[in-house]
């Protein structure tokens, strides 16, 4: 363990300014990040508006000595005048060409880049109140939004810039915080104030609740705030008020269910790390579990493989502590070879970190 | 939107005797409970007894205030709006690393989990101050309470 920690460093390689509120969370574009196209990323904020920002290309050197030659990012847009009110959470499309923006103001926003300038392309209705988050399907067909009336709806990409609610799912108690599609399977999972994940299917276009993981599940005992599947989608690791941190993974046996629907059972607790609200979560692909919380902090995990008792445990792999100087909201890993993470905060900045890479994941 | 009074007869209870403040030795980051308490009794004064000195509580190492208060009634349907003018009213009185919650005091309300739930979610808060409704009660409670 001594060795892990000492191996491993983060390094701070840019703040990034210009948002003129708190900045809830951040999303990377899927479809940057390769040799031709520069990292792109959205931010949202209570300032009403998301900013685009992009990582100039890399100076073309053979000579320079890091793995990372290190390129500075700029705010490339600004999406504004559209929403009246904070905006809470973004999400790409996986082809990288439409953005879903959730706001509080009850309406989530679609805006494509057209010719260098962003456009508001549709505005879908519907919520009764505030929209925390919005995901995408991983072929692009399918959006899911949830909000503080406790329903989590689906609506069907359609030609032309048309969304068609297809479903409005209740079942939630309380305010549903995060959804988020699986990365293969078209199954969303959904977390909330009522300390519960939810996981919904369709059987013929028919969306149903197939799983709640809750207390009895060794769930949560607080609010629900984010989760985040590993690379193969065959683990979440989902973030709580309750100061944890759970594993779950998808039961492997009932996969081969009438149904063809596979349950999730609780893996392990990681707990005794944080002593605020942790806000967000993200799994690397190389399976480092990055986390931002209330305490300014940031945190690493990776499996523990030298711990011999049943079943995977996690350790610390890295502490950062005044990350930012307020509340984190939002970590996220790039996509890309890069192992660049980047935090929104309260304090209105956006960081762009890398994690040093003398350390290895345990990939998948 | 008028306020009715919730509690039109409150108990009123007793001043408790200042101690003298101390010079001040932590510098410009400090927070004195007492500074705080001057602030409550100016704008809180139509709570009554809502607050007292030992319902503030300040971890200078950590950045941390815990500030708890006593509705007057065990079903006051107001706590959770008197805890909102807390938050607004207190908002800039600190150091922005400082951490604040907000809490019922023990046993003094018939919901005290729930409230002290929604109070300490930062999410709902900023919600719920951009609802313009919600906003104009709140800054009517802290007009009527600054005499």
């Amino acid at each position: 363990m001594e060795f892990y920690e000492g191996a491993c460093e983060l390094k701070l390689l840019q703040t990034l300014e210009g948002h003129t509120d708190r900045v809830w969370s951040l999303a990377w574009n899927p479809a940057t990040g390769t040799a031709d196209t520069p990292l792109v990323f959205a931010s949202c904020s209570g300032d009403k508006t998301v900013r685009i920002w992009e990582q100039n290309p890399s100076p073309s050197s053979s000579s320079s000595s890091s793995s990372s030659s290190y390129s500075s990012w700029n705010c490339k847009a600004v999406l504004e005048d559209t929403h009246t009110r904070t905006v809470r959470s973004c999400s790409w499309s996986p082809s990288g060409k439409s953005l879903a923006v959730a706001s509080f103001d009850a309406t989530t926003s679609i805006w494509e880049n057209v010719g260098g300038d962003f456009e508001c392309v549709s505005t879908l209705e519907g919520h009764e109140n505030e929209v925390k988050s919005v995901s995408w399907n991983a072929s692009g067909s399918l959006l899911a939004t949830c909000g503080r009336d406790k329903s989590v709806w689906i609506w069907e990409v359609q030609p032309g810039n048309e969304y068609e609610c297809v479903s409005v799912l209740q079942g939630h108690t309380q305010d549903v915080k995060m959804v988020m599609w699986h990365p293969t399977l078209d199954v969303l999972f959904s977390c909330s104030y009522d300390n519960t994940v939810k996981v919904w299917a369709d059987d013929d276009d028919d969306w149903q609740c197939v799983q709640t993981l809750g207390e009895p599940n060794n769930g949560h005992s607080s609010t629900v705030w984010a989760l985040s599947f590993n690379k193969t989608g065959d683990k979440m690791v989902t973030c709580s008020d309750d100061l944890t941190l759970k594993i779950w993974e998808m039961d492997g046996t009932s996969m081969q269910s009438a149904d063809g629907y596979a349950s999730w059972r609780h893996l392990c607790t990681i707990t005794g790390y944080h002593d605020r609200t942790i806000f967000s979560v993200h799994w690397s692909s190389e399976g480092i579990i990055a986390s931002g919380a209330a305490d300014d902090a940031i945190r690493f995990f990776v499996e523990d493989k030298d711990v011999l008792v049943d079943g995977p445990s996690y350790k610390l792999l890295l502490k950062e502590e005044k990350a930012h100087g307020m509340d984190i909201n939002s970590v996220q890993w790039s996509p890309g070879e890069k192992r660049l993470l980047a935090s929104a905060s309260d304090d209105g900045t956006v960081k762009i970190w890398e994690l040093a890479s003398l350390c290895t994941g345990n990939g998948y | 939107m008028t306020l009715g009074l919730i509690n039109a007869n409150p108990v009123v209870h007793a001043k408790k005797e200042r101690v003298a403040r101390t010079e001040d030795p932590h510098g410009d980051d400090a927070v004195d409970p007492l500074d705080i308490y001057d602030i409550l009794l100016l704008l809180l004064f139509f709570l009554l007894s809502v607050l007292s000195e030992e319902s503030i509580t300040v971890d200078e190492k950590l950045g941390r205030i815990l500030i708890t208060f006593t509705p007057t009634i065990q079903h006051c349907s107001m706590a959770t709006v008197i805890g909102l003018c807390l938050r607004v009213k207190l908002k800039h009185c600190f150091p922005p690393h400082y951490k604040v919650d907000i809490k019922v005091s023990p046993g003094s309300h018939a919901n005290e989990e729930s409230v002290n739930k929604q109070l300490n979610d930062k999410e709902r808060v900023a919600a719920a101050l951009e609802n313009p409704n919600l906003r104009q009660l709140v800054d009517e409670c802290l007009y009527s309470s600054e005499l």
